[in-house]
């Protein structure tokens, strides 16, 4: 998958830690680390993280194109 | 000159990074059907670049940042090759292949490179490195794997600071050479740069100030081994970066007309580039880290930002005027914003803060490391910083779009004492 936060519109609230622990941290109090490119096994993870972000952040595709046609979420 | 009349049916986006990416996929938002060609010199799909310098250094998850595209983008990349020539009375584009390339719109995207260190032969040093394109990040990265003894990185902007935390993360020793009296002082001003001082220090970095690097000496390799600096003093190093920001790649735009500088091309208010004689090109837009544009914001001052927020925001508006009449022209304008992360902190700014002369903190404080504060400029507020405090930095940018009253209210019965004091030296 290809993952991409607009970090200008993230405000750490950090929802997106809870919903794919692997693929998001925080460094210190609020600056993001991400997974740029998860495993497609991490599909469902990433999508809740995308759907948990209160500031829609961030924006994920699927490299199988069949599987998820539309991009999710909005940037 | 007015707007062509026709509708495009191939659009040449020159540049395949993130303003050229997200103008493609504006022009399908937009529900454009035509033909959309991105050229790109790089031999990689278009990938995001902040993270190269905050975790792909650390080896943080993948390498790979490629941007996500949608299914239905339907465009074409020609990757690998290069924008040499453009000639905008045939709207034809000449191309590092050999090829020509003709367009009825075309987005100018073709951003930065970092600016190299100026002795070309230390430059090719196998130890000196810069940083700017994924094969640059991959390249130090390999280079900060192999434990050197010591990183000297040259640069107080925000990507030599960002590589200095990235090698302290990595347990490295590491100097950070600065020409001026502060890192970060031309985008943070004196207040924030001083506050920055303190951290990059705590955390272990070398910092020294008013220092120049005149030169490397190399060992019978050729690999650097040590830097000597203006004063005569000897750092030594087994790792350079040269951190020394970003020249625009307008070189293949000379000889084509247009008002082009180190600043980048001028575009108008709608993205259009201007020539030489400042006349529209009605064709050409421009958008992103390459375009020299008027913020109606800030008066109608023509701004070059390298920021990730303006490529995507002025290649949305770039995009839509390429397909629409001249009536449905949409004007550009955009408050500047950006991020960065280092030493553990989140740093973001919104507004400009050049020509400030004086600085508030209204939310937190210094000694927390946790704070906003707003910078003045003649009695108005033009620009805010946030540190470890994103969630309250929007609640300012009105007051910075709006440029209300500095210094910010106060007495408020909620709020802290706010004591503006000056900063040391203006912002440029």
């Amino acid at each position: 998958m290809k993952v991409v936060v607009d970090l200008n519109r993230c405000q750490a609230y950090a929802q997106c830690i809870y919903a794919a622990p692997d693929h998001f941290a925080l460094h210190g109090a609020e600056a993001l680390v991400y997974d740029t490119a998860p495993d497609e096994a991490a599909r469902a993870e990433i999508e809740r993280a995308v759907q948990a972000c209160p500031v829609r952040a961030i924006t994920a595709t699927s490299d199988v194109p069949a599987l998820m046609p539309h991009k999710v979420g909005d940037r | 000159m007015t707007a062509p009349t026709e509708a495009p049916r191939q659009i040449v986006i020159v540049g395949a990074s993130l303003a050229g990416l997200s103008a493609a996929h504006a022009l399908r938002d937009v529900g454009y059907e035509g033909r959309i060609v991105l050229i790109g010199d790089e031999n990689e799909p278009p990938y995001d670049r902040p993270p190269l310098s905050k975790q792909v250094l650390r080896g943080l998850y993948s390498a790979e940042t490629s941007l996500p595209q949608r299914a239905d983008l339907n465009a074409t990349f020609r990757l690998g090759v290069g924008a040499l020539g453009l000639d905008t009375l045939a709207h034809r584009i000449y191309l590092s292949d050999g090829t020509q390339i003709v367009y009825d719109r075309l987005l100018i995207a073709t951003g930065t490179r970092a600016r190299p260190w100026p002795n070309g032969a230390e430059a090719a040093s196998s130890n000196v490195y810069t940083l700017r394109g994924h094969a640059d990040a991959e390249h130090l990265a390999r280079g900060l794997a192999g434990k050197p003894r010591r990183v000297l990185i040259i640069g107080g902007g925000f990507i030599g600071c960002e590589i200095a935390s990235c090698c302290r993360d990595l347990g490295l020793d590491v100097t950070l050479a600065v020409r001026g009296a502060l890192p970060l002082v031309h985008a943070l001003g004196s207040v924030t740069a001083a506050f920055m001082r303190d951290v990059i220090r705590d955390r272990g970095v070398d910092l020294r100030l008013e220092t120049e690097v005149a030169r490397f000496q190399p060992d019978a390799d050729s690999r650097v081994v040590a830097a000597i600096l203006r004063n005569g003093q000897r750092i030594e190093a087994d790792c350079v970066v040269a951190a020394l920001g970003a020249l625009r790649n307008t070189e293949w735009l000379a000889g084509a007309g247009l008002a082009v500088s180190p600043k980048g091309v001028r575009v108008d208010t709608h993205c259009r580039v201007l020539t030489a004689t400042r006349a529209v090109v009605p064709d050409v837009f421009a958008a992103g880290d390459i375009a020299h544009w008027p913020s109606a914001i800030y008066g109608n001052r023509l701004l070059a930002v390298e920021h990730w927020g303006n490529a995507v925001a002025q290649a949305e508006t770039a995009a839509r005027n390429m397909v629409a009449g001249e009536a449905g022209l949409i004007p550009y304008d955009h408050l500047p914003d950006f991020w960065s992360q280092q030493f553990g902190l989140n740093i973001k700014l919104v507004g400009l803060p050049t020509g400030a002369n004086q600085f508030a903190v209204v939310q937190g404080s210094l000694r927390d490391r946790r704070f906003i504060g707003v910078y003045g400029a003649q009695g108005r507020t033009v620009a805010a910083v946030s540190v470890d405090s994103a969630r309250w930095l929007p609640a300012y940018r009105a007051a910075v779009a709006e440029a209300t009253p500095f210094p910010p209210i106060v007495g408020a019965l909620d709020q802290a004492d706010i004591r503006p004091q000056p900063l040391a030296r203006a912002v440029s």
